[in-house]
């Protein structure tokens, strides 16, 4: 058995390594020198350390905080004040309302956008050019410009502090469109199509039998991205939620800083509360994340 | 590919061909009925459909984007209160006239200018030579572009407060390391310019990794033969750089110029938060207060509503006419080359 796994290789691996030892020569695909890893270690530490050093401020008491050198390393009161910092700034509802938040809007806008991008990739209308230059055009749009009229309609809906509030705005999305139709374009053939037609198939089975499953990883990667941005989001969940009822997290951990000598540490504890089920995320699906913003790039 | 594009069409654009069976002649008339009705049906459906799929995100643009966008203009040309937003006294364009004279609006269309500049300049070069490291044949790669992401998964409400402890006068550490090399305390919180570059800090910080992934991304769908062909002529690692790389790259580059010029001009968190008085003023003498800040400040802080959307549409503006001169620049450009 072994000698026919080892067999096979031999005559095919001496083309394809010669092909790499060419492309080597060439441009991008050289090897790297150690100034390039003593470079990339160096931007690596900065854009760890600030997220390291939340961690380190928040185990550490305010006096330690208040004093020169500042400290490098962890003190003992991390767990103690993640969970003040939880009790403080209602942390628990704030969590669930924030997943409640990011998770719809991020589900609405993949199922939104890959039927809208499906339509504008593979589908023949009157006016699609048109329609997608309108598409393209609003990601050029200020929210500013959004935030005032939309704060007196929920206002005016009795709306304010609460989660539709937030929802509904964030689901005009036209980076999924866009993001959606140019996946589509490429990844979904026209073959496929049109077998679907002629097996009688109707445009929402074809939507439902073969542009969900060709879209999938695309959308998968648009989930992602969607769901960061929700979370994140700032300004307008600070202007419709200040009531305190029920806030996201930001908002919880923007209300942290307030007052006139803040616990400099408990603000601490909750930007990591706060950022730590992204970094989780990010840990797990960084590759795919990676992949999914490169992949977005290029197309677009 | 053009071609076969052009084979899989003809169906769709006879309204359904597709399952095109010749009608059968000596069909009874009952079945054929059923048919015609069939394919009417079948023609609708594709005929309209596209509209149906379309149709949730204009629904919702119309609701959540352009109401709001043609109200905000409604209601620049009026004077109107956060406490009382239904009742809207006609003004004409006098919000915008009081903006002309407006020294705090001066003041934070520089500021939002000069952040704008020195946070997306050196981040796009940063940006730029790290994306052509990453291009090279890396151990753990992925770890680097995964690590450079996660201050994109970071809030900027995190960002901005754990930025505003670090950059502390008295116990910041990067104020202790500059003391480390002699150079005295800076107060980042209260000086124009120490301020300025501060607030920078976190846009950078936070949008580094972002774009090194998307300049790395147009980077490796270069052809290598560009490269080998450059090779073959004698030029340097530098100049393949220079005169292949940076081309090929031009309209990544103009995108995410756009996207950051956007970016710039709403700042809005991370000064709000950096403040140290926990205002929006943006510093004690506004040293920091951006358009997106000031627009908050009028219509949040003093309730002016009507003034704030002033604030907002002229933002568009400066938005629209920085987008018309970037898409001359890039004409000219490629024209030249």
């Amino acid at each position: 058995m072994t000698t026919t796994l080892t067999k096979p290789p031999t005559p095919e691996d001496a083309p394809t390594k010669r092909q790499g030892a060419k492309a080597g020569r060439a441009g991008g695909h050289m090897h790297a020198g150690p100034i390039a890893y003593i470079i990339l270690a160096l931007f690596t530490i900065g854009s760890l350390f600030p997220l390291v050093w939340t961690a380190i401020a928040a185990s550490r008491d305010n006096n330690r905080l208040a004093q020169t050198p500042p400290p490098f390393w962890f003190g003992g009161g991390l767990f103690d004040k993640l969970e003040l910092a939880w009790d403080n700034a209602n942390m628990g509802e704030a969590m669930v309302n924030t997943t409640l938040v990011a998770g719809t809007s991020a589900i609405t806008i993949v199922l939104l956008s890959t039927i809208a991008g499906f339509a504008f990739a593979k589908l023949r209308f009157r006016g699609r050019g048109a329609l997608l230059l309108i598409v393209i055009g609003t990601m050029m749009v200020p929210p500013q410009l959004m935030i005032i009229p939309l704060y007196m309609v929920v206002a005016e809906l009795g709306w304010t502090d609460q989660l539709q509030a937030v929802i509904l705005p964030s689901l005009v999305n036209a980076f999924g469109v866009f993001f959606m139709r140019q996946y589509l374009v490429q990844a979904l053939p026209d073959e496929v199509i049109e077998a679907a037609r002629v097996d009688g198939a109707s445009s929402w089975r074809v939507v439902w039998h073969v542009v969900f499953p060709a879209a999938r990883p695309a959308m998968a990667v648009l989930g992602m991205l969607m769901f960061v941005q929700t979370w994140n989001d700032f300004l307008w969940p600070f202007l419709v939620l200040t009531q305190t009822g029920s806030p996201t997290v930001q908002v919880a951990v923007a209300g942290l800083g307030r007052g006139f000598t803040p616990d400099q540490s408990l603000i601490m504890a909750g930007a990591l509360l706060g950022t730590l089920p992204l970094l989780i995320v990010f840990a797990i699906f960084g590759k795919q994340i990676v992949g999914g913003i490169m992949q977005g790039a290029v197309k677009g | 590919m053009s071609a076969r594009h052009d084979i899989a069409a003809p169906p769709a654009k006879e309204g359904g061909a597709a399952p095109a069976r010749p009608p059968a002649t000596k069909a009874p008339d009952a079945d054929k009925r059923r048919r015609d009705r069939l394919s009417r049906r079948w023609q609708r459906d594709l005929r309209w459909s596209p509209y149906a799929f379309v149709s949730p995100f204009f629904l919702l643009f119309l609701a959540f984007g352009l109401f709001p966008l043609i109200y905000t203009a409604w209601a620049s040309l009026h004077s109107v209160e956060l406490t009382a937003p239904n009742d809207m006294e006609w003004v004409g364009l006098r919000n915008y006239t009081r903006l002309l004279d407006d020294e705090f609006f001066w003041n934070a269309a520089q500021n939002t200018l000069t952040i704008g500049i020195i946070s997306t300049v050196p981040q796009l070069l940063m940006a730029m030579g790290l994306a052509h490291i990453l291009n090279y044949k890396l151990r753990a790669s992925t770890f680097y572009r995964v690590a450079m992401l996660a201050p994109y998964a970071t809030s900027i409400a995190a960002a901005s407060l754990v930025f505003v402890l670090l950059f502390g006068r008295d116990y910041g550490m990067i104020n202790w390391a500059l003391n480390a090399v002699g150079i005295d305390n800076i107060d980042w919180q209260n000086d124009k310019w120490p301020s300025q570059f501060a607030v920078s800090t976190i846009v950078i910080w936070r949008w580094t990794g972002y774009n090194t992934l998307i300049y790395l991304a147009a980077m490796q769908a270069i052809p290598q033969d560009l490269y080998e062909s450059a090779a073959l002529d004698g030029a340097s690692r530098w100049r393949q750089f220079i005169h292949v790389t940076l081309p090929s790259l031009r309209p990544t580059i103009l995108f995410t110029v756009v996207v950051s010029t956007i970016g710039a001009t709403q700042l809005f968190g991370e000064p709000l938060l950096f403040d140290p008085n926990k205002g929006a003023s943006g510093g004690p003498e506004h040293e920091f207060q951006t358009l997106g800040l000031y627009l908050y400040e009028q219509g949040w802080v003093n309730l002016h509503l009507g003034r704030a959307s002033a604030i907002a549409w002229s933002m568009f503006l400066i938005l629209i006419v920085i987008g018309v001169i970037n898409y001359v620049i890039s004409r000219r450009l490629r024209a030249s080359s």
